[in-house]
C-alpha cells in the first residue's frame, strides 16, 4: 500500500509522423497522452513548404499555372480553375459556354477521383484493405480521361486563362459517358464492402465529432462541415463557371462524426455524377477559348505553321500580358473545401501578390478538438477523415 | 454599410466595390470592435487572412486583409488594415473567430507582422530558427 501510495501518473507526450504512412504525407503529431486516451493533439506543419506564393511573384500569369496543380495533386483541374478563374475575373474575359461546360464535367470528374482516393486511402488506414483496389479501377479510368484531353494523368495544366489548352478528342463525350454508365454499380461495390460493415461502423460511428458551430468557428469547410449538418456548398452559394444551370442536391449528415463523412463524400460522388451527366446532354459546341488575342495564344496547327503565330505565342507565353491592376478573392468548391485564390495585380505582367486559401491548411485546425478524448487508433480516422493533401497544407 | 458608418464613424477610411466585392478599409485601432459587429451581423465564416507588402519604401508599407464570409448564405465583404513600416502590430481576432489561429501564425511567418494577444504566435510554415520574411519584397526570391 505504501509502496502505491509514492507512484505518480503523467502524460506520455508521443510524436507521430512526419514518416508515417497514415498521416497522407508529411505531417507530423504531437500527442499527449493519458493511458490510451488523448489529452492533446498539436499539428506541426510546413515540411512541405515549397514557398509557391512567393514563386508566383517572379512568374508572368500563365507561366504561375502550373504551380497551381501542384499544390493539391488529388484536384489538379479545380486549382488550375480557381486561379484562371480570378485572373479571368481581374481581366474581365467572357468564357464561352462549351468551355464553361468541359470545365464543370473536369472539376467533377476531379471531385469523384479525389473522393476515391480518400476512400481507398481512409479504409486502409482503418484495416480495410479490399476498398483501395476497387478505388483505383475507377480512379484509373479518370485518370485515362485526363490524359486524353489534356496529355496528361496528374499534373493536367489544362485549364488555361481564357478557356483551354486546346479542345477536347471527340473520344472524350463517349469515354466520360461509358464511365458514368458504369460507375452507380461500382459505387455499390464499395457500400457492400463498408457501409454495413461492422467493423467498419465500429471504427467511425461517434468518432471525431464535431458541432457545427465549432466546425463553423475553426474555420472547417467542404464535406467535413457538411457532415455536420450545415447545407453550404460554394457551387450552390457563390455559383461559377454556370454552376447554377445544373440541378443537384447538397448531402449534409446530422452527427458530425467520421461515419458521416464517409457518406456524405459518398452521396457528393453521386451527385457529380448527375451533374456530369445533365452537363454531357447539353454540352454546346463552339470555340473553348475566349475570344482575347492579347491572352490567349494562338490554336497550336498555326503555331506550327506560320512563323506569326509562332512569334505570338512566344510572346504570351514568355513575356505575358498587362492585368488591370485590382484585386479579386475568388472561391470555388474543391473536394476539400473553400479554395481561393487572392490575386492582387499591380498593372503588369506578374501577380504582386497571389494568396492561396487552401481548404487542407484550414480544415488540419480542427483536428485536434475532433481528436480530443478518444483512443490513440482513433486519430488515424480522424485525420483519414478530415481529407488533407499536405502539399496543400504547406504550400 | 450605412449602419456600419453610424455605428464606426471614425473607423472607415474606405469603402469601395470593385468587379463586385465589397471592400473596406479600416482603422486598426479599430479591428477587434468591428469585426465583433460584423460576426454579429452574420458573417460567422472567416474564409482567409492575407498579408500584403506594399513596397519597401511605402507608408504605409503592410496590408492585412480579411475575408469573411456568411454561412450558408455565402455574402462575402472584404476588411483591409494598413499598418506602418516599422514593426507592424495588429489585435489579435482569435477571440472571434478561432480559424485565425493559423491564419494569423502565417502573416506573422511569412511578414513578419506581430499579431497582439495571439495565443501562441510562433513561426508556422518555415523551419525552426528560420530568420528573416520570405514574402517581403525586401527578401531575394532564392533566400538567404
Amino acid at each position: 500500500m505504501e509502496a502505491a501510495r509514492d507512484l505518480r501518473t503523467e502524460c506520455l507526450t508521443i510524436n507521430m509522423g512526419p514518416q508515417h504512412p497514415s498521416t497522407h504525407g508529411v505531417l507530423r503529431v504531437i500527442l499527449e497522452l493519458e493511458g490510451e486516451v488523448i489529452v492533446k493533439a498539436t499539428p506541426v506543419i510546413g515540411h512541405l513548404h515549397r514557398g509557391i506564393e512567393k514563386l508566383a511573384e517572379s512568374k508572368t500569369y500563365h507561366q504561375a499555372l502550373p504551380l497551381t496543380d501542384r499544390l493539391d495533386y488529388l484536384a489538379p483541374l479545380i486549382n488550375n480553375l480557381c486561379y484562371c478563374l480570378a485572373v479571368e475575373k481581374l481581366l474581365s474575359l467572357e468564357i464561352p459556354p462549351r468551355a464553361q461546360y468541359l470545365r464543370v464535367i473536369l472539376s467533377e470528374l476531379t471531385r469523384i477521383q479525389s473522393h476515391l482516393v480518400w476512400l481507398g486511402t481512409h479504409a486502409l488506414d482503418i484495416g480495410a484493405m479490399t476498398p483501395l483496389l476497387y478505388t483505383f479501377r475507377e480512379r484509373e479510368e479518370i485518370l485515362n480521361i485526363f490524359e486524353l484531353a489534356g496529355g496528361s494523368r496528374m499534373h493536367t495544366s489544362y485549364t488555361r486563362i481564357g478557356g483551354f489548352l486546346d479542345d477536347v478528342p471527340e473520344e472524350f463525350v463517349s469515354r466520360v459517358r461509358s464511365f458514368i454508365d458504369i460507375f452507380p454499380t461500382r459505387m455499390k461495390d464499395y457500400e457492400g464492402l463498408l457501409t454495413k460493415n461492422r467493423i467498419w461502423m465500429n471504427r467511425t460511428i461517434g468518432v471525431g465529432v464535431i458541432t457545427a458551430e465549432e466546425g463553423i468557428d475553426l474555420g472547417l469547410s467542404g464535406p467535413s462541415l457538411r457532415a455536420c449538418g450545415v447545407k453550404w456548398d460554394i457551387r450552390k452559394s457563390n455559383p461559377y463557371t454556370s454552376y447554377d444551370q445544373f440541378s443537384f442536391d447538397i448531402p449534409t449528415g446530422t452527427h458530425g462524426d467520421v461515419y458521416d463523412r464517409y457518406l456524405v463524400r459518398l452521396e457528393e460522388m453521386r451527385q457529380s455524377r448527375e451533374i456530369i451527366r445533365q452537363a454531357l446532354e447539353r454540352l454546346p459546341s463552339g470555340p473553348v477559348n475566349a475570344v482575347n488575342p492579347k491572352v490567349v495564344p494562338p490554336p497550336k496547327e498555326r503555331v506550327y505553321e506560320s512563323i506569326e503565330a509562332l512569334i505570338h505565342q512566344f510572346h504570351i507565353m514568355v513575356e505575358g500580358f498587362d492585368v488591370p491592376a485590382g484585386e479579386v478573392y475568388v472561391p470555388v468548391e474543391s473536394p476539400r473545401g473553400e479554395l481561393g485564390f487572392y490575386v492582387k495585380s499591380d498593372g503588369r505582367s506578374k501577380p504582386y501578390r497571389l494568396k492561396i486559401r487552401t481548404p487542407s491548411f484550414v480544415n488540419l485546425q480542427s483536428l485536434s478538438s475532433m481528436a480530443v478524448g478518444r483512443m490513440v487508433a482513433d486519430i488515424v480516422a480522424v485525420i483519414g477523415s478530415i481529407d488533407i493533401v499536405l502539399g496543400e497544407v504547406d504550400r | 454599410m450605412e449602419e456600419l458608418r453610424e455605428k464606426f464613424p471614425e473607423a472607415l477610411e474606405e469603402h469601395a466595390t470593385h468587379l463586385g466585392e465589397e471592400t473596406i478599409t479600416v482603422k486598426k485601432e479599430y479591428i477587434l470592435s468591428l469585426c465583433n459587429y460584423l460576426k454579429s451581423q452574420g458573417y460567422n465564416f472567416l474564409s482567409d487572412i492575407s498579408g500584403v507588402d506594399l513596397g519597401v519604401d511605402k507608408n504605409p508599407r503592410f496590408q492585412v486583409i480579411y475575408h469573411i464570409t456568411t454561412v450558408p448564405a455565402g455574402k462575402r465583404l472584404r476588411v483591409k488594415v494598413n499598418l506602418p513600416p516599422d514593426n507592424p502590430s495588429i489585435d489579435s481576432v482569435t477571440t472571434i473567430w478561432k480559424s485565425a489561429d493559423w491564419f494569423e501564425r502565417e502573416v506573422f511567418d511569412l511578414f513578419g507582422v506581430t499579431f497582439l494577444n495571439h495565443p501562441n504566435l510562433t513561426r508556422i510554415l518555415t523551419p525552426d530558427g528560420f530568420e528573416g520574411y520570405p514574402l517581403r519584397k525586401d527578401y531575394p526570391l532564392r533566400g538567404r
